[in-house]
């Protein structure tokens, strides 16, 4: 991405590799996630001497003991929050989210998702009954953990762009070719009915450091890249170049020659959501429905230009228009403020959603009340079937219809990320309780 | 508050450095300008730490890009220990001048005088105690948002952080229940008396830091660069001799070419042995190194495994 913003969003998404990809590992707790980050650190040369030297316990080296930073971590031998690691190969740099595996911090891996452009769920192996063939004449289903398949889901939910399952601890499985087989199988039958798509299903060994960063040669019947040159070629994510332009106004810089700053025009700064801009283009400002034209596009180099999705720009109108931090500028006639909207919750706070209740709603930088209307369902994590529910305690996923105080703009979340996402805020207690995403208008009725 | 001609609005760039392949620097550096908008736009009383070290410099250089230059919307802290390379001291009080910006110096030598501080023995590393007169200045100031030039890359504690790190009344990072954030949509709200620490330069890594003080001519503290230091060896460090940390009976003082990767308490810091002229000589030097920032540097890291997150959780930043 060029924060310059002199290319298109078309020339800088699909396998630009010269562009970090943010990637996480999550999965089920003790899956080897801390180990096969350090694995990757430790064969990308990323570690140095003193960080290796402490974290050597008895003549052994332990690999997750570079990510667990925290002692309350160390001392309980888990992942409570993300830690974020960085190292670069001569292809590509790359940050990881590592995070955390425990059900009670679903709300750390959603944080460590948001930000992704892949993830990594880890598998392991030796956790799965894929040995047991026929029971009464019927083949097994071989049922994965659910925090997989609540990881899994909540990435393909929030659009993370590549999903790659690797299937570790396979080197501690005698017929490691058949088990890889079977989970594959698992994992694809699991993804299908979820509606995800999987990337790359890799059989791995962090411990032994067999296809993460090198190759292992005629194993397990695998033949396609190690994780780690996997990664050098997966895509970031896409900008919403596509949909039409829509901006969030972040800060209003006054600017005059005099001291009264009520005169003179003012320059709204933020980031673009949606489209592009560039001088001559029409605008309606959310919610004063005031129409202006684009007279002015800057960057903070200063320069006039056309900014596209993704990048920050500073827009100055032709005309005063009433504009203040939160207000949305919008392509004309391009969306249709709503009060109501149906979204699907990934719900955060240890105090549960409550049909009835007020929250704060953050959409951009504007805040505003939101009542949850009713709940619709509850997906059972299991099944994959949606259930009743009177309320959404932590860590689960359901659907909501929310009523808004003031419209906003939204779109689904799966065409706009930046229009159909929002966070629930509890009024009380100010802890962030919700990642929010739109559905589109008629889904459920 | 920021006001800005019109003239000035259509002025040229302010540079054109040489474009190498720069698309992860100018990522970094957007990612920064906006979290800095976002602190000016949504709290009330902001500041900025700002210690002159090449960390904060590289923040104040996006400021500049943020709000224009001579006008950064929050004034600048310093917490002093009183144990300060006088060279970063001078480029501090320089650099704030230039900009104009307003520079709050408040220090734990009158911290000490009012018996909030008080030191085990006198010859304690004042760093620690930095806490209490930070906190004590969020308290007289009303500081609602700290911007600190923090890395995750630094250190284990240091990874875990949240780009707007929310903070209780005593100042406490809490790291087990840290706020979800969830893409950019960064939840502010604070009851009165928290506050938020906020590490715009997150992702940035010791080497993105330097290769940015190249291209965009960050000027820093000449002491960043090679020149010559008595010295004595101590525990596979660089101890510099100073008034403060005179050699201790037994060692040897050399005269040593080194340069600081990083710079803060005298008692705390350790130069490494270095030629590094400029800030391409130090890219170099930095894709090269076997031994972390914090590992080649400093003392009181090597106390305990979790002295960072210790003291972060007593209100460090």
């Amino acid at each position: 991405m060029s924060a310059t913003t002199a290319t298109p969003a078309t020339t800088d998404v699909h396998g630009d590799t010269g562009t970090a990809l943010r990637f996480i590992t999550c999965g089920s707790v003790d899956d080897g996630k801390s180990t096969l980050i350090g694995r990757l650190l430790v064969d990308s040369k990323t570690v140095l001497q003193d960080q290796l030297a402490g974290v050597q316990r008895g003549g052994e080296t332990d690999l997750a003991l570079l990510t667990d930073g925290l002692s309350a971590e160390r001392e309980q031998g888990i992942t409570i929050d993300v830690a974020y690691r960085y190292f670069s190969t001569a292809k590509r740099k790359f940050i990881i989210g590592d995070a955390p595996g425990h059900e009670q911090y679903t709300r750390n891996m959603v944080t460590a998702a948001s930000a992704a452009d892949a993830a990594v769920v880890l598998v392991d192996a030796t956790k799965l009954a894929w040995a047991a063939e026929v029971e009464d004449g019927t083949v097994v289903k071989r049922e994965l953990l659910p925090q997989t398949r609540r990881h899994t889901l909540l990435a393909h939910l929030l659009r993370v762009q590549s999903i790659v399952f690797a299937v570790n601890k396979l080197d501690a499985i005698d017929d490691a070719g058949l088990a890889f087989e079977r989970i594959s199988t698992a994992l694809n039958a699991f993804a299908e009915a979820a509606g995800v798509q999987v990337a790359a299903i890799v059989p791995i060994s962090a411990l032994k450091g067999w296809n993460v960063a090198t190759r292992h040669a005629d194993w397990v019947g695998y033949e396609g890249p190690s994780l780690l040159e996997l990664l050098e070629e997966l895509p970031v994510t896409v900008q919403d170049e596509a949909v039409p332009f829509a901006f969030p106004v972040q800060w209003v810089e006054k600017f005059s020659a005099s001291a009264d700053t009520s005169r003179g025009r003012r320059v709204f700064w933020g980031r673009v959501a949606s489209g592009h801009v560039e001088p001559g283009q029409r605008v309606t400002v959310l919610p004063s429905n005031q129409t202006a034209t684009v007279a002015q596009v800057l960057s903070h180099t200063r320069q006039p230009k056309v900014v596209h999705a993704g990048h920050s720009a500073g827009i100055v109108l032709d005309r005063e228009v009433d504009v203040s931090r939160g207000d949305w500028l919008l392509a004309p006639d391009a969306f249709e403020p709503v009060r109501e909207i149906t979204a699907t919750v990934a719900w955060l706070d240890d105090e549960p959603l409550v049909a009835g209740r007020i929250y704060w709603a953050l959409q951009g930088h504007r805040w505003v009340k939101a009542k949850v209307a009713r709940i619709v369902d509850r997906v059972n994590i299991t099944t994959l079937e949606s259930e009743p529910a009177t309320q959404l305690e932590a860590n689960s996923i359901g659907d909501v219809v929310l009523s808004l105080q003031q419209p906003l703009a939204v779109l689904p979340f799966t065409q706009s990320r930046a229009l159909g996402s929002l966070v629930l805020v509890d009024t009380a207690s100010h802890k962030t309780a919700a990642a929010v995403l739109v559905q589109p208008a008629a889904a459920k009725a | 508050m920021n006001a800005r001609t019109e003239t000035e609005l259509l002025l040229p760039p302010m540079h054109s450095p040489a474009r190498l392949s720069n698309t992860h620097l100018d990522a970094l550096e957007e990612e920064t300008v906006f979290i800095l908008r976002e602190v000016a736009a949504a709290f009330e009383r902001p500041t900025l730490l700002f210690s002159g070290g090449k960390d904060s410099l590289v923040l104040l250089k996006c400021a500049e890009k943020a709000f224009g230059a001579g006008r950064i919307p929050y004034p600048l802290l310093m917490i002093d220990t009183g144990h300060n390379f006088p060279e970063v001291t001078a480029y501090r009080d320089q650099r704030a001048e230039e900009l104009g910006a307003d520079l709050i110096v408040r220090s734990v030598e009158d911290s000490m005088a009012r018996g909030t501080v008080r030191l085990a023995h006198p010859g304690e590393s004042r760093n620690a105690h930095q806490s209490v007169t930070l906190l004590e200045a969020i308290e007289e100031f009303r500081f609602d948002a700290l911007i600190g030039g923090a890395r995750r890359d630094e250190e284990k504690a240091r990874a875990k952080e949240r780009i707007f790190s929310h903070r209780d009344s005593f100042g406490q990072w809490q790291p087990k229940d840290q706020r979800p954030e969830l893409w950019t949509l960064f939840n502010t709200r604070l009851a009165p008396g928290e506050h938020f620490r906020v590490f715009p330069i997150s992702n940035w890594t010791e080497l993105d830091v330097w290769q940015y003080i190249e291209r965009e001519h960050v000027g820093l503290p000449s002491i960043y660069y090679t020149h010559k230091r008595e010295v004595v060896e101590r525990r596979g460090l660089l101890v510099p001799v100073t008034e403060l940390t005179p050699p201790r009976d037994g060692e040897t003082v050399q005269v040593r070419d080194v340069r600081f990767r990083t710079v803060g308490d005298i008692t705390t810091t350790c130069p490494v042995e270095s030629l590094a002229a400029d800030a391409g000589d130090v890219v170099l030097e930095t894709l090269s190194v076997d031994v972390s920032e914090r590992g080649a540097t400093r003392m009181d890291d090597m106390t305990s495994e979790a002295s960072m997150e210790k003291r972060k959780k007593d209100g460090y930043f």
